[in-house]
């Protein structure tokens, strides 16, 4: 049975300094609550991993929280740059950050292999691009029975995984709906999952589309009302376009970032 | 451009689309001669019909519009990698003679780039899996080059047979339609050559904004001019979006 926990609880008791974290979520379910929460906590040295870093990796950078970066796609999507992740990569600003970068499919198989408890997976892709040439967890090999060429992609063990629901039951069952991005493969892979939810009901009504992961495989249930503004939550609120078009006005400069930092995230409000 | 990309898309086709002109292009057709243009979104939205124009990949107007709604590995292993779509729509910053496509870095040093763009996304696999790809972008000298800095996706050579070399059972790209006009690639070597120039588009122009000495085909044609039926469409999606 998961534990309810408060998010500050959770963070501070199962994220570490030095672990590798994935908050996930495509676009829609973004744990943004709980990325502003491993920022007032001011966790360092975290290897942290995501198809598209959006709008929550750029914070964790600009705060200082993140040495490593696993990524597929770092832009700010329909608006054009993350300015706090690149200028950690072209400046070293705040600190230098490492990158392994992916595409959406290979890291999405690191995440699959690691879900299914083998040392890697193995799928069609990398195969002549220069990406294959410096991704660190690529490899090459021939199909044991065609010769076909294919890559393997090392298995990702996250120590923690971090995502954001619709619902939850007092048991800690976990109900959701929408685009699903990654969600099932961060939950099995992750030693550790923490799951921010819009509310916590009594009985899990089920929905169309919907799924439910089973309390056994969650460590941590967290209320968080509107704990993935500004991204969205299906039947909940939209997806805050305006404050995405906004964000590079908030971000470019680093003092303005600062300022925001300090009165929208360490103030508590996220 | 988007108005002759959209004229490529078949009625009844299944179509992975990206952000930006690519999304506009197929729902343009979608709203124009192909109704039933199967729409895929990266994020794991099949079928989907959204009103307006969507700002992000994962927009919820796609998802409540769609078919279907699967994960993201179904979608690039089984829908992808599974050979289901026929065609794929790709933009990038650099483009070369074989139609390698760059979206990841600007300069000669990955660990040091003059430019770091947002990276693979699913171009890779939409490159390699489509049964066909169309390439949407404008043809500047800076984009044109005669050799990407970075492959972040595979086009058509220098080797005339890597794709087969790859095991890539797709195509590759078939078509490049720019802002100036249309190149095709040759059908053994895969150099692109310009076939067709826009309407009020000198040859030269288009040979000035390309670093590579671009072959011109002997049948050069003009594109149709856009229909007010097409351009009617086109403003209205704009406009509600």
């Amino acid at each position: 049975m998961a534990e309810h926990l408060e998010l500050s609880q959770a963070v501070s008791r199962y994220v570490q300094d030095g672990d590798t974290v994935a908050l996930e979520g495509f676009t829609h379910l973004i744990p943004f609550a709980a990325g502003h929460e491993i920022i007032r906590q001011g966790k360092r040295n975290l290897t942290v991993s995501r198809l598209t870093p959006d709008l929550i990796y750029d914070q964790l950078i600009g705060a200082g929280c993140v040495r490593k970066i696993l990524f597929s796609w770092g832009g700010n999507p329909g608006v054009g740059s993350l300015y706090r992740f690149r200028d950690a990569v072209e400046n070293g600003w705040p600190s230098p950050i490492k990158l392994e970068e992916h595409s959406h499919a290979g890291l999405t198989n690191r995440y699959v292999a690691g879900a299914s408890g083998l040392p890697f997976t193995v799928m069609k892709g990398y195969l002549g691009t220069s990406l294959g040439q410096i991704a660190p967890h690529v490899r090459f090999l021939d199909c044991p029975f065609t010769g076909e060429p294919m890559a393997a992609v090392r298995a990702l063990n996250p120590d923690v995984g971090i995502l954001h629901a619709q619902r939850a039951d007092r048991l800690g069952n976990v109900q959701v709906w929408g685009i699903s991005g990654v969600f099932r493969e961060v939950v099995m892979a992750s030693r550790r999952v923490i799951i921010t939810v819009e509310e916590v009901v009594e009985e899990l009504e089920r929905h169309p589309g919907d799924f439910v992961i089973p309390a056994m495989a969650v460590t941590a249930v967290c209320p968080a009302p509107f704990g993935a503004r500004p991204s969205y939550v299906q039947d909940y609120y939209n997806r805050d376009n305006d404050w995405y078009r906004r964000w590079p006005g908030l971000s470019k400069d680093r003092d303005a970032f600062l300022s925001w930092v300090e009165g929208s995230v360490m103030g508590g409000s996220g | 451009m988007t108005v002759v990309g959209s004229r490529q898309l078949r009625n009844g086709m299944s179509c992975f689309v990206g952000i930006g002109i690519p999304s506009t292009v197929a729902n343009l057709a979608r709203n124009t001669h192909a109704p039933d243009l199967f729409l895929i979104y990266e994020a794991g939205v099949l079928g989907s019909k959204p009103y307006r124009l969507p700002l992000s990949i994962g927009d919820g107007e796609l998802a409540t519009t769609a078919d279907s709604v699967v994960s993201v590995p179904e979608v690039f292993n089984y829908w992808l990698q599974g050979g289901r779509i026929d065609v794929g729509y790709l933009s990038a910053a650099q483009i070369d003679r074989y139609a390698n496509l760059n979206t990841t870095v600007i300069g000669p040093d990955y660990h040091q780039p003059r430019v770091r763009l947002p990276g693979a996304g699913g171009a890779p696999e939409i490159a390699a899996h489509c049964r066909e790809v169309t390439i949407i972008m404008r043809h500047t000298r800076r984009a044109f080059v005669s050799e990407v800095d970075f492959v972040t996706s595979v086009g058509l050579g220098p080797a005339a047979n890597l794709r087969s070399e790859l095991g890539f059972k797709g195509a590759g790209p078939v078509e490049v339609i720019t802002d100036l006009g249309v190149l095709r690639p040759d059908p053994v070597c895969g150099e692109l050559a310009l076939v067709a120039v826009h309407p009020g588009v000198e040859v030269e122009e288009v040979l000035e904004q390309t670093q590579w000495p671009l072959q011109v085909s002997p049948s050069l044609s003009i594109t149709d001019p856009p229909t007010d039926e097409e351009l009617a469409v086109l403003r209205d999606l704009i406009s509600r979006s």
